[in-house]
């Protein structure tokens, strides 16, 4: 549905994006998640046909984005972020201006507005200027004059930012209900988003792609190995030991003993793509060990995030940073 | 088919344009300045030792306003979606920047056109209390429409450079100021340079329409500026999507 090959940007000898090139079929939902300035804007922008690459070609259900313009522009749904609004108009105007400059005709523009107008939940705004709106409704005009043509692509950029927890929640599962029908791209800094809507994550930084894969398998790839923890009763050596002697585990730590009740907790590294748990549980039952836990880590996104963006020496200071710590400082 | 949908493109926007126009105060202000303006050189005329029974005496002068009543129609129409960042989505529409700024040129006309209309009022007295040639009134209209025209497709660029609608304004009223008085020093070097001034300047243009003559070479001008700043105005928007 979208392809991008190669796309560089440049403002002025900044280079905001280097050389991107990804894909994004029918029906998925993409996310598009970096720092700040790491050129996610940028990226929609070029999509959508707002600014021209300065070099590499972008193509939108098979129209170039820039030979055939009108018509990529035809399957495109978009939210810049700064939403944009006029505000001296109704919500109803807005809509229906909206959706007439994207073609609708009389009958299908006020099926389409009032089903906008409905799946947003504006239909107490119906008629109020834009500019008495707050924050969170406002964003929900942006959303409805993206959907209002029924375009098989919809990019949204960084749609949840500056609206309220409530209304975070409503707009991300407004987005996941949207996706199906659309081909959607999502962009955001804020990680659990992209587990919660996307499908598939790009990570950008710095103008460059740093990684694409779904959510969970980001952790595996970027991490190489499979991590197990397991809290067991027992004497520690020995559990070591026969844990050793499991087929595919690479290095088995004690994290801490939990001492009051005799229990350890072991962190367990294994080569990647390989189910060891049964392995491990039934070498534990053999012994006859107590088995408290035993549960495969996933990487948290936060983690991959920092370990993608951040410089290899500061890798090490973050990576011991707890998920609490990061979502602070975002 | 295609050639319909464009006409469409151009006529919503100049639709939503002028829906806002006349949903805000700024038509209303800018129109009420324009027909007190011309009222008040009415009534100079009126009142004096030679009054004429002609529309000169008040299109003359009125003229002169536009440099204050375009910028300030059409300040708005390019700056605002610059700063609202609505630009973003008028050009990821399948719209053609040509579009837009027709449109929106055609909106401004309009509340040009509909002020001018008020002070037909001024003409029917005239009517009513004396006997004016009518072709002079109608050629001095088609002047004042002709060149309101120009001075809003001046505004127009002025409105596609910034996002600042002040600053826009001021552009435009300083290129109009520019381009209205320049005559005088065309009058004043004399020559060939003068000479070609003189037929730059706006005004020098302007005195046969309300003299009563329509003559062709004038409507050219008038009709260039128009398309020569129009075309400048959706070059500027191009160019500034490129950086």
């Amino acid at each position: 549905m979208i392809e991008l090959d190669s796309i560089t940007k440049y403002y002025g000898n900044y280079p905001a994006v280097t050389d991107i090139s990804f894909r994004v079929e029918k029906g998925e939902i993409l996310g598009f998640l970096g720092p700040n300035g790491s050129g996610k804007s940028t990226t929609m922008k070029i999509i959508t046909g707002f600014m021209p690459p300065t070099e590499g070609t972008c193509t939108v259900a098979g129209n170039d984005i820039l030979t055939n313009s009108l018509e990529a522009r035809r399957h495109i749904g978009y939210l810049p972020e700064t939403v944009p609004l006029y505000t001296d108009m109704t919500v109803s105007d807005y809509l229906e201006f909206m959706g007439k400059i994207r073609g609708l005709k009389r009958e299908r523009l006020h099926k389409r507005v009032d089903a906008v107008v409905q799946i947003c939940r504006l239909e107490e705004y119906f008629d109020t200027f834009i500019s008495k709106l707050s924050k969170g409704f406002r964003q929900r005009v942006g959303i409805a004059q993206s959907i209002i043509h029924e375009p098989d692509v919809l990019i949204l950029d960084e749609p949840t930012i500056g609206i309220d927890p409530i209304q975070v929640v409503e707009t991300r599962e407004l987005i996941k209900s949207l996706g199906g029908e659309h081909t959607l791209i999502v962009s955001t800094h804020i990680l659990p988003e992209v587990s919660m809507i996307c499908e598939r994550v790009i990570i950008i930084h710095e103008g460059q792609i740093v990684a694409v894969d779904k959510p969970e398998n980001l952790a595996t790839r970027l991490r190489g190995t499979e991590r197990v923890e397991l809290d067991v009763k027992g004497p520690t050596r020995e559990i070591v030991s026969a844990l050793e002697k499991v087929s595919g585990v690479e290095s088995v730590n004690r994290k801490s003993s939990l001492s009051d009740k005799g229990y350890s907790s072991f962190e367990i590294e294994a080569t990647r793509g390989l189910e060891i748990r049964s392995d491990l549980a039934s070498s534990i039952v053999n012994n006859k060990w107590d088995l408290l836990r035993l549960e495969a880590v996933g990487m948290s996104l936060e983690e991959i995030f920092l370990r993608l963006t951040t410089t290899e020496n500061d890798t090490n200071k973050t990576g011991n940073m707890s998920v609490g710590e990061v979502s602070q400082s975002e | 088919m295609e050639r319909y949908l464009r006409v469409n493109n151009t006529l919503t926007i100049a639709w939503k344009e002028l829906k806002i126009y006349f949903q805000t105060p700024t038509a209303y202000v800018v129109s009420a300045m324009f027909v007190m303006f011309a009222g008040i050189t009415f009534i100079l005329n009126v009142i004096g030792t030679n009054p004429e029974a002609t529309v000169r005496s008040f299109v003359v002068p009125s003229s002169i306003f536009y440099i204050l009543l375009a910028p300030l129609l059409t300040m708005r129409l390019l700056a605002e979606e610059q700063k609202l960042g609505t630009f973003e989505l008028l050009f990821t529409s399948p719209v053609k920047d040509w579009e837009v700024v027709i449109g929106k040129y055609i909106a401004s006309l309009v509340t040009l056109i509909a002020t001018l209309a008020a002070t037909l009022y001024y003409v029917i007295m005239i009517y009513a209390f004396g006997e004016p040639d009518s072709g002079p009134v109608m050629s001095a209209y088609l002047g004042m429409i002709l060149y309101g025209a120009a001075a809003l497709a001046i505004g127009m660029l002025a409105s596609s450079l910034t996002s600042n609608q002040i600053v826009s304004a001021v552009l435009g009223m300083g290129t109009l100021l520019i381009l209205t008085f320049i005559d005088t020093l065309g009058t004043r070097l004399g020559g060939v340079t003068g000479d070609i001034i003189l037929e730059i300047s706006m005004r020098t243009h302007f005195g046969d329409f309300a003299r009563g003559v329509v003559d062709t070479s004038h409507i050219v001008y008038y009709l260039s500026i128009i398309a020569v700043f129009l075309f400048l105005a959706v070059r500027s928007l191009e160019t500034r999507r490129w950086r």
